[in-house]
């Protein structure tokens, strides 16, 4: 095969992404504009409280608002008829804006009863916006074994995305031996083309599920442009390990910050799924798109696992991981097998990315975000083989939502990088697999 | 457009005190990971305890004599925490520690509210004062032509180079002794020093301390140039900057962090103010490029910079080929 | 064909485990297992002080991870061993050259970013500049670096590199990378080499240069062990030939016993067989 013509594929590529995202994004902040945190001006909360049990969602009016900064209150608000609150602050600090439940229409109640006081920290110059999330009055609240158990079914939905979007960073360790820190960005990757595929308003508007394939195939293309135009040319060159991590690290830098200008700082959500009414098994109550997304993450991680059992292909990747020269004598081509678990690997990071970003939002770094409890994952579970990425990712995706049962979840990140150090700690060696061997 | 400015901008950041503390860091870092091959990526975050142990100090009314202090010994204990469960660790897994521990201590610094030691997401502001009542330099401009500076910014200058300066011969006569030879010998291969009876693990941890320390400096410098320490300016992002700066010096050389930080910051400086002018005279369309973008325009820059060094010219501007890590192995 | 000078092994009866005269290195019951499989298994081993041992075996035969599981790069399940009156199990593998038992690797690792010779003046041991402490003040280790840099010019002579002084090692052939090695080792002032595969990647016309200044250095008395998988090369050397077969022992004696004994010749020509079929490092 040519060199020369791959590389201008990757250009082409990048240049082709790169031209759709800034034509798609133009209209949508031509018509976003009115929204965009204002710099150099005072503290605001705001946010629209609507019905969205009901199709279309029905803006609810004269809903009433306090902000209050520790016992004072500070401002109010009332709701105009789109739904829309605004209070000024006095300065940046820590506020508690409550809403006023009694002046919510009958029949209409929080989500969850226990979230009718907000707590918002504000920087100086910055807006927040607050989401009271409006649903059906629930009378019952919870016991503590229920919000356990409702908070490890939420971790296993975290725990299989992670774990779907860290088997190729797992693999492809595997394979070539490369730490690679740009992987968080073929996460976003495939979020952001879900994103201007399907919601983005200059874009073509597709359903996410169709912009969720061309996710996932895309997320495979973009594995094949890094290994065949960059990796695979280091790897001829035979850079070290480290001069790799640093690349790679430039790399996940440079495209994070392409992200940046594309999509701008603000987190969006998709248009379809956003505000589901949950749907209740047993005692356990998530929305809807939550079971899809376990459904769909386990069905594809098993899928995996056969795969790299049963077919010639993953025997080979797994010869490969385990003595690339062995492999390369006995006949396999290994550069193929390289380059099919990139194509793979970076595929289901890609639709991973699109998960997370249905569950979640999506924003620019969302990938980089999750890079560090993916490294956390799939060095928990053993880095290098597949079962060890998803079975890491189950335990940091549970570990970590269960944990905010007693901790705040903006510690959350913490606790996962917290078993990620102790993982490493206690056994590296048993969890990389194997002992390397001196001389 | 106006060039001249844009470009007397640049040489103005290029010697300030932002280049001068990156120097620092990148000094702090060459020893580390230039010279002793320890690929830490939580370097940040002895920026970070630097400049938190001198604010925290000093918020809590203690003088800022006791706040370097405090933060050095900040420096000293991150380094031990860092580096004793660690430094038997491969590099790459050494990597992601050192990057996942920096963000756990961010995390932590972040997490309480207001009321709390560190202030959480608010920071903490004005702690230097006692820095700048020292200044003997009477107000007015000092500088030449466009490129000049405040009688604050020539005394916050004036301080970081003559610590830049400091730092570096410090470090220069440490690597040309024999303690540097065994640290060079284990950037190459620790088993064959390990095999000549070098006690490995120790001098990684003294260079680890010794570079976290200095690291620690540039921090202090940088929270009491701007007055302010807040969480979130220790992303991980600027641990990879200052790797940028050390590659682009050259890594394992003497004057690389130096020359890496004025020719960085210059660049970063110039790239910035001359998009900025482009956009306001219409060059680029605001669809492709808006002045909010620029930040962002600066880090894919790093980004991009800090890969093609990487494979084009590893050794940067002043080291050695001969002696950089990305040869075959 | 024996060595030149009188094998100071005489009379010592050529069959696994047998006890020498005066053995400066003694390991017992030494194990270490992969995974399932036993890699290394010496119920008893000693090496005569003052004498070329050849440690032959095939590919696999646990030669190399016994090498590091004596010298602390790999751990023991279980065993204990003694060089010349020191306990070295559960030493770590940098104290062990401390007590005067060096080794050399398979992949030759001459320090190839740094001059030859750095690679030299590295190597010596109690170094005062080494010390964090001193290192700052050049005059308090001014005059033991002289001494040091007299020393590694010395032996550099001696192995032919001298006039190498200040390349980067990098740019050494495979064979006087070995050299250099060797050379290296001998800065530490050891008393017993252990060196794996001296011959491996060396052009042929070294091959003979190599040899020569082990037999010169145990002339000196200095106690060598080598691995080699040629038992050709071995013979001509050795005065004591030990023969490893998948972890364990099989055979030792004098090499004119070892060439003849079945057990090693089936061995080696069954080895052999699949060696050829395959590609790859020894051990």
């Amino acid at each position: 095969m040519r060199p020369r013509t791959r590389a201008w594929g990757a250009f082409a590529l990048l240049a082709l992404t790169g031209a759709l995202a800034v034509a798609s994004a133009m209209p949508a902040s031509a018509q976003e504009d009115d929204e965009e945190t204002p710099v150099d001006e005072p503290e605001f909360v705001r946010g629209r409280i609507q019905d969205k049990t009901k199709e279309p969602s029905k803006p609810l009016e004269g809903v009433e608002l306090t902000a209050k900064k520790g016992d004072r209150e500070v401002g109010e608000a009332v709701t105009d008829e789109e739904g829309s609150w605004e209070i000024m602050l006095p300065g940046p600090g820590t506020y508690t804006v409550t809403l006023d439940t009694d002046t919510l229409p009958k029949g209409v109640g929080l989500r969850d009863e226990d979230k009718a006081s907000l707590e918002v920290e504000i920087e100086e110059g910055r807006a927040k916006g607050l989401i009271f999330a409006i649903g059906e009055r629930t009378t019952t609240s919870r016991s503590p074994a229920e919000r356990l158990l409702n908070l490890g079914v939420q971790g296993i939905r975290v725990g299989v995305v992670l774990a779907l979007a860290s088997v190729g960073l797992s693999l492809i360790f595997g394979v070539t031996g490369l730490v690679n820190f740009a992987h968080g960005e073929v996460v976003t990757f495939g979020a952001l083309i879900a994103f201007f595929l399907s919601a983005s308003a200059g874009g073509p508007e597709m359903p996410l599920v169709a912009a969720a394939v061309l996710a996932l195939l895309a997320g495979g293309l973009f594995g094949y442009v890094l290994e065949s135009g960059l990796f695979r040319r280091l790897r001829r060159r035979r850079s070290g390990n480290v001069a790799l991590i640093v690349v790679s690290i430039g790399l996940g830098l440079f495209l994070r910050h392409v992200f940046l200008i594309i999509f701008g700082e603000r987190p969006r959500p998709f248009t379809e799924f956003t505000v589901q009414k949950n749907f209740d098994v047993g005692p356990i109550s998530l929305p809807p798109k939550d079971f899809v997304i376990i459904g769909l993450s386990l069905a594809l991680l098993v899928a995996v696992g056969l795969l790299l059992q049963g077919t010639r292909l993953g025997t080979a990747m797994r010869a490969v991981s385990d003595d690339r020269d062995l492999a390369e004598a006995s006949g396999i081509d290994v550069e193929r097998v390289i380059l099919v678990t990139w194509i793979a690997g970076a595929a289901l990071a890609g639709l991973g990315g699109v998960f997370q970003g249905i569950t979640d939002k999506i924003t620019y770094d969302m990938g980089f975000t999750l890079l560090l409890s993916m490294f956390a994952a799939v060095i928990l579970g053993g880095i290098g083989t597949a079962y060890g990425a998803m079975a890491g990712g189950l335990v940091i995706g549970v570990t970590t939502q269960v944990s905010t049962y007693w901790v705040e979840s903006k510690y959350k990140l913490g606790v996962a990088l917290a078993v990620l150090i102790l993982a490493v700690l206690i056994r590296p060696q048993g969890l990389l697999g194997r002992a390397e061997r001196v001389g | 457009m106006d060039i001249v400015e844009v470009l007397a901008d640049a040489i103005r950041v290029a010697i300030g005190p932002l280049a001068a503390a990156y120097a620092l860091a990148a000094v702090g870092l060459n020893l580390q990971f230039g010279y002793t091959g320890l690929l830490n990526f939580g370097h940040v975050a002895f920026l970070m305890v630097g400049a938190y142990g001198t604010a925290i100090t000093v918020d809590q009314g203690g003088p800022l004599w006791l706040g370097l202090l405090v933060g050095v010994a900040a420096a000293v204990a991150l380094g031990l925490l860092f580096g004793l469960p660690t430094l038997r660790l491969r590099a790459d897994y050494l990597a992601i520690v050192t990057i996942a521990a920096a963000e756990v201590l961010r995390i932590l610094i972040r997490g309480p509210g207001e009321d709390s030691l560190t202030r959480g997401v608010f920071g903490i502001q004005r702690f230097g004062n006692d820095f700048f009542d020292l200044n003997p330099f009477p107000n007015g401009e000092y500088g030449i032509g466009r490129v000049s500076f405040t009688e604050r910014g020539l005394w916050v200058l004036t301080v970081a180079w003559a610590l830049v300066a400091v730092f570096t011969v410090l470090v220069v006569l440490l690597t040309r002794s024999p303690w540097g030879r065994v640290l060079r010998a284990i950037r190459e291969d620790e088993d064959a020093a390990r095999s000549l009876g070098k006690n490995v693990f120790v001098l990684k941890l003294q260079s680890l301390v010794i570079g976290g320390v200095i690291g620690a400096f540039s921090g202090m410098l940088l929270a009491i140039d701007r007055q302010s320490v807040n969480p979130d300016s220790y992303l991980p992002v600027v641990t990879f900057a200052i790797y940028t700066v050390l590659i682009l010096g050259g890594p394992a050389s003497r004057l690389g962090p130096i020359v890496g930080a004025v020719l960085y910051w210059f660049v970063i400086q110039f790239t910035e103010g001359f998009a900025r002018e482009a956009i306001r005279a219409g060059w680029i369309p605001e669809s492709v490029l808006d002045e909010t973008d620029i930040g962002a325009l600066r880090f894919a820059l790093v980004g991009l910079g800090l890969m093609l060094l990487m494979i084009f010219r590893p050794q940067g501007i002043l080291g050695k080929r001969e002696e950089v890590l990305i040869d075959a192995q | 064909m024996p060595s030149e000078t009188a094998a100071p092994v005489t009379g010592v009866a050529p069959e696994p485990g047998v006890a020498k005269p005066d053995p400066i290195l003694s390991v017992s019951g030494l194990r270490k297992s992969f995974g399932g499989l036993v890699a290394v298994h010496v119920d008893h081993l000693e090496c005569q002080r003052g004498t070329i041992t050849g440690l032959i075996g095939p590919n696999g035969a646990g030669k190399t991870t016994m090498f590091n599981l004596l010298t602390g790069f790999d751990r023991a399940d279980a065993g204990t061993w003694s060089f010349d009156g020191s306990q070295l199990e559960g030493m770590l593998a940098y104290q062990i050259p401390r007590t005067g038992l060096v080794r050399t690797f398979q992949l030759t690792k001459a320090l190839a970013k740094m001059t030859v010779l750095d690679n030299m003046t590295l190597a010596a041991t109690t170094q005062r500049g080494e010390r964090l402490r001193e290192c700052l003040v050049r005059p308090l280790w001014r005059q033991q670096e002289r001494e040091i840099e007299a020393r590694a010019d010395a032996l550099l002579e001696r192995f032919n590199l001298a006039h190498m002084r200040t390349e980067y090692a990098g740019t050494l052939s495979g064979g006087q990378r070995k050299l250099l090695e060797m050379a290296r080792a001998l800065m530490v002032e050891p008393r017993m080499l252990l060196l794996d595969e001296p011959t491996a990647g060396v052009n042929p016309a070294l091959l003979q240069s190599i040899f020569d200044h082990v037999r010169e250095l145990r002339d000196d008395g200095m106690t060598v062990m080598f691995v080699e998988h040629a038992m050709d090369v071995v013979m001509g050397i050795s005065d004591w030939v030990v023969c490893m077969v998948e972890g364990q022992v099989i055979a030792e004696g004098p090499p004119a016993s070892i060439a003849t004994n079945d057990a090693v010749i089936d061995a080696y020509l069954g080895a052999k067989r699949t060696e050829e079929a395959q590609t790859g490092g020894g051990g």
